[in-house]
């Protein structure tokens, strides 16, 4: 089998959805329009844990850590600088991410498999209660509301965002992610990564610095999680201390196993079928987590490749 | 120095009690994770469970311990089944996957107690109801009753695992899953066994609870994470450094709240988590591994 048509079906099979992203805000009423622009910003979030769960073989439970920490870092720089300036909040949520993630990054990753699990989760507790508790800056639980910033072109001017012009830049934002986190894992640090997941001692026996790989791993994923916070405190206009809260970190690792890790446009997929049950159950039945949760149980013990990795296991045979 | 020794030694009291009732959730954590590499982030809505039987079972009969022994069988065997339909068909699996099954259990089990018992807290009456003077305050002979009561259970649970004919199966089975099999052991029947018995003495630490702090639906969340520390610092599996580790943890948290808000006295048991985890990542009180 040659690789180019494999390639030309890859990237056909690409166009074809971000051209259907592209159209879905002309054609979806107003609801489902804002639907799909937040599958996308959970679906990054989803996807920049699954470098470290799927390609690194950590599972983090900190997620919600980097995701506040972008919402906050927005929120700082939407409240302090005038007027607000997007490209500003998107520096800020990155450097609060990364600054978080460094931290994270540093300690967590000297230990392995649960023990790594946890201090993540440890972390993102740590961070949630410090911003739950430190009302003065933060807001403590009713968190901070701020407006949304114009969407400024260098040398284009200002226009205000709609919620189609939001729903382009979100796509905008998510595609050249996926496609560098798409590069990124099949470069030859890519490569590490997933020798560290099938081998650790083994990596470490040819000679790779695990832990500076494992370092560099987390600290990429924290400023990807990071990015998704920034463009849901834009789309929200609100950074609040739930989304810091363990529960949200715990949601994105059920976004990876439903759609399958290791694939990144699985946990997207994920987070898209979870959010789709969520809002199908929540009009019928208040707690729909009961179902959903009852479902990732059946899934973790039958289908632990998630749906893509079923599908893919289907097609191949 | 600007915290009076009576005070410090109120919260040594108040850290005591609350490190008896975390020692009896971990020691059910810390039983599980030892026998079958079950990490269960369900544990403390277990507790929460408990709470809630208990709740119901006092507003029928008005009697605390009959509520304390009903609430501890009725999880039990709920514990029982939840390992049978969703914890056996792991076995085997990386550990990280039980992890993401009982994360699951965990928020069926919130949502259903939000659904079923609502979003206020339950306060179980105190069954004794006597004080005794601490200092400037009446402290309640039932915390002190609790202490003795979750330390006795504890007791008990090693006791039956010394002594007991079963204790030595679940002790077997710790040691060498393959072997005891070999030896005769019903080894999946023993690891149900072992998360009933776990099931149960997070219920038993849940009633035991309630009239200290109330019974919430989102109690679960605090009690796992704290019974992770818990078990994480003493050292995974090992009974003893649980319990060591649950005294040592409230106290720390207790002293702590002198200087800040209870809130954020909970940042201190992380730090000392993460703390543990790089210089002594097998436990704070086990023997340096060879």
């Amino acid at each position: 089998m040659t690789r180019a048509p494999s390639h030309r079906g890859y990237w056909i099979g690409f166009g074809i959805v971000v051209g259907l992203l592209t159209i879905a805000p002309l054609v979806l009423p107003p609801f489902w329009r804002r639907f799909v622009t937040e599958i996308l910003i959970w679906g990054l979030l989803a996807m920049s844990s699954d470098i470290l769960i799927g390609y690194t073989g950590m599972v983090s439970f900190g997620h919600s850590a980097f995701f506040g920490l972008g919402m906050y870092g927005a929120a700082a720089a939407l409240l302090t600088v005038k007027p607000p300036n997007l490209w500003l909040a998107i520096v800020y949520g990155l450097v609060g991410a990364g600054a978080v993630a460094v931290f994270v990054a540093y300690f967590s990753t000297r230990l392995r498999e649960i023990y790594f699990g946890i201090t993540t989760l440890v972390f993102s507790q740590i961070f949630y209660v410090i911003i739950f508790t430190w009302t003065d800056v933060t807001g403590g639980e009713n968190g901070l509301t701020f407006s949304q910033p114009g969407l400024g072109l260098p040398g284009l001017g200002s226009v205000p965002f709609t919620p189609d012009r939001l729903h382009w830049f979100v796509l905008a934002v998510v595609t050249l992610s996926y496609l560098l986190l798409r590069r990124i894992t099949q470069s030859p640090f890519g490569m590490v990564l997933q020798s560290i997941r099938e081998n650790e001692p083994r990596t470490r026996a040819i000679g790779y610095a695990v832990e500076r790989y494992k370092i560099v791993a987390v600290m990429l994923s924290g400023l990807f999680a990071g990015l998704a916070g920034v463009l849901y405190a834009i789309q929200n206009k609100f950074a609040a201390p739930d989304f810091v809260f363990f529960l949200v970190s715990g949601e994105v690792v059920i976004f990876n196993v439903m759609g399958g890790i290791g694939t990144l446009v699985g946990p997207i997929a994920g987070a898209a079928f979870f959010l789709l049950v969520r809002e199908g159950l929540s009009r019928y039945f208040e707690y729909y987590l009961i179902p959903v949760g009852i479902i990732f149980v059946l899934m973790v013990i039958f289908l632990p490749q998630g749906f893509l990795g079923f599908l893919r296991r289907r097609l191949n045979q | 120095m600007g915290i009076p020794v009576e005070q410090i030694l109120v919260q040594t009291v108040n850290g005591l009690v609350n490190g008896m009732i975390l020692a009896l959730v971990a020691s059910g954590l810390t039983l599980i994770f030892g026998i079958m590499d079950v990490v269960n982030f369900a544990h403390g809505d277990l507790v929460m469970l408990g709470g809630f039987v208990g709740a119901a079972t006092i507003a029928a009969t008005g009697n605390f311990w009959v509520a304390l022994i009903v609430a501890a069988l009725v999880v039990a065997v709920f514990g029982a089944a939840l390992q049978m339909s969703t914890l056996r068909p792991l076995l085997g699996r990386d550990p990280l996957t039980t992890i993401l099954a009982t994360f699951g259990v965990s928020l069926v089990l919130q949502k259903y107690a939000l659904w079923q018992w609502g979003p206020s807290a339950r306060n179980l009456p105190e069954p004794i109801t006597g004080r005794f003077d601490l200092f400037y305050l009446q402290y309640p002979w039932y915390r002190v009753a609790t202490a003795i009561l979750a330390g006795a259970m504890i007791g008990a649970l090693w006791l039956f695992l010394k002594r007991g004919t079963y204790g030595i199966w679940i002790r077997a089975t710790t040691q060498d899953r393959v072997m005891a099999s070999a030896m005769g052991i019903p080894v999946p029947w023993v690891h149900t066994a072992v998360f009933a018995i776990g099931a149960a003495m997070a219920a038993a630490s849940g009633v035991l609870f309630g009239p200290l702090g109330g019974v919430t639906q989102t109690m679960g969340a605090d009690f796992t994470l704290r019974a992770f520390i818990v078990v994480v610092v003493g050292g995974m599996g090992n009974l003893g450094g649980s319990i060591l580790a649950a005294i040592f943890i409230s106290l720390l948290e207790a002293y702590a709240a002198l200087v800040v808000s209870p809130a954020q006295a909970v940042i201190v048991s992380f730090v000392a988590l993460i703390l543990t985890l790089l210089f002594r990542p097998t436990g704070l009180f086990v023997p340096t591994p060879k």
